[in-house]
């Protein structure tokens, strides 16, 4: 239940911000991030708020797994 | 991988006994199992599940409240996927809602607090759950209600705090536990510092942990190597998502709706300032205030040994009601609900004995 998953910011409107995680478009809030963030940078999402910005070779591996996790969860 | 898993072997020759390793977290018991790493570690280190899933250690009384809080007239209960089936005294969330009380699912805090904005007449409880991970977006939702002057949303704060119940656990004679694994993503928020008094003042080493199966790998070794130079600290080995301060603006956000109060753990009992109740600014938006309701405890279910599993005394195969009575389709204790449970890990990945 703590999973946070790493998400590609693909559109910023003041505090919200569009990510592409695992191929769907959701909407997440920025309101608790510590810093600026671009389009184009990587967040880690959690419950729909991103809570830190990480690295892209950070977030590419952390997928194959997060998915399967996040597929379980849902189950 | 190759020489990571050497360094294991050599490791644990160089210590030369047994080795507990507590995983706190439960997205690193699943983790564990998914990457199969118990197969390939050495005999003598044995790796214990914690009190780190908050579905499991969500109170009977606290899911009986919920339940309640549903029943009156007009109110809609929000809460995330995993609390649905958790067993109270009487029906569970799910259960609830076939009995015709409004409780809807959610993904985020954010997702209640639009139903509330969109149901002006009812009143919307988000039964608020999880660690300090999850904490800081729901206290970011409650500014967010009161800036937006929505007066309908109300939160039932069960939010836990993870370095309170790992003091209790060390203050526990019968907990056996020679290093930690601690959790990824609550420490992203809380940073290292809050974990110190695991190193300094008991002697035990503790490593930050990511969830790949080279990072946990890593962390062993880590853990190992503290243990054989007998110099115990707290290791971020998860530097790419964890920085020694962690997240400074989520923890003032915590801050400044939520204060520590003293609140019981399923199966370990009450632990001192180790919950999150909202402060006196925000009485307002704080359900078990607002209908002044609250549920005395009732019993654990019988027989469940989830509080020594949480604790790391027991493994799940040495509850006898484990794979008999007691599975994901009907299961007795929370451990066995949650899929980050160690009970449920156990069982999905075949572990019989
Ligand atoms: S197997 Fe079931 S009854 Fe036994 S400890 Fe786990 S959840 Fe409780």
């Amino acid at each position: 239940m703590c999973l946070a998953v790493p998400s590609k910011i693909i559109r910023i409107d003041d505090l919200v911000a569009t990510v592409d995680v695992m191929g769907a478009r959701r909407e997440i809030s920025l309101m608790i991030l510590p810093e600026e963030v671009n389009v184009g940078d990587y967040v880690l999402v959690h419950a729909g708020f991103a809570i830190q910005k990480v690295r892209e070779d950070t977030a590419l591996d952390s997928l194959g797994l997060i998915s399967e996790m996040a597929r379980k969860m849902e189950e | 991988m190759r020489t990571l898993i050497e360094d294991i072997h050599s490791l644990t020759r160089r210590i030369g006994r047994p080795v507990r390793l507590m995983e706190v977290c439960g997205t690193h018991t699943v983790a564990v199992f998914r990457h199969g790493i118990r197969s390939i570690l050495p005999e003598e280190i044995l790796l214990l599940s914690g009190p780190g899933c908050p579905v499991c250690v969500t109170p009977v009384e606290d899911i009986d409240t919920a339940v309640e809080m549903a029943r009156l007239p007009d109110v809609i209960l929000a809460t995330f996927g995993d609390m649905m089936r958790v067993p109270g005294s009487g029906v569970n969330l799910q259960e609830a809602r076939a009995d015709g009380s409004d409780i809807r699912v959610v993904y985020s805090p954010m997702d209640a607090l639009d139903i509330a904005a969109a149901n002006p007449d009812k009143r919307v409880v988000f039964l608020a759950t999880g660690f300090e991970t999850t904490s800081p977006s729901v206290a970011a939702t409650l500014c967010e209600a009161d800036r937006k002057g929505v007066g309908n949303f109300l939160v039932y704060s069960n939010h836990k705090l993870v370095p309170p119940a790992l003091r209790t656990l060390l203050g526990d004679d019968r907990v056996d536990v020679d290093g930690f694994i601690l959790p990824g993503h609550v420490s992203t928020i809380i940073g290292a510092q809050p974990y110190e008094f695991i190193s300094a003042e008991h002697g035990k080493p503790a490593v930050i942990t990511g969830f790949e199966a080279r990072d946990i790998l890593e962390a062993i070794a880590m853990l190992l190597a503290q243990i054989v130079k007998g110099e115990p600290g707290v290791e971020i080995q998860y530097t790419r998502a964890v920085r020694p301060e962690g997240n400074p603006r989520a923890v003032a956000l915590m801050e400044t709706c939520f204060h520590p109060v003293d609140v019981r753990w399923r199966g370990i009992g009450k632990i001192a300032e180790s919950g999150l109740s909202l402060r006196e600014e925000f009485r307002h938006r704080d359900a078990p205030r607002v209908f002044g309701l609250a549920v005395e405890g009732g019993p654990e279910p019988a027989g469940c040994s989830c509080g020594d599993i949480l604790k790391g005394i027991k493994v799940p195969t040495e509850c006898p009601l484990f794979a008999a009575s007691c599975t994901p389709e009907s299961p007795v204790g929370a451990c066995m609900v949650s899929s980050e449970g160690s009970c449920a890990a156990y069982y999905r990945y075949g572990i019989r004995r």
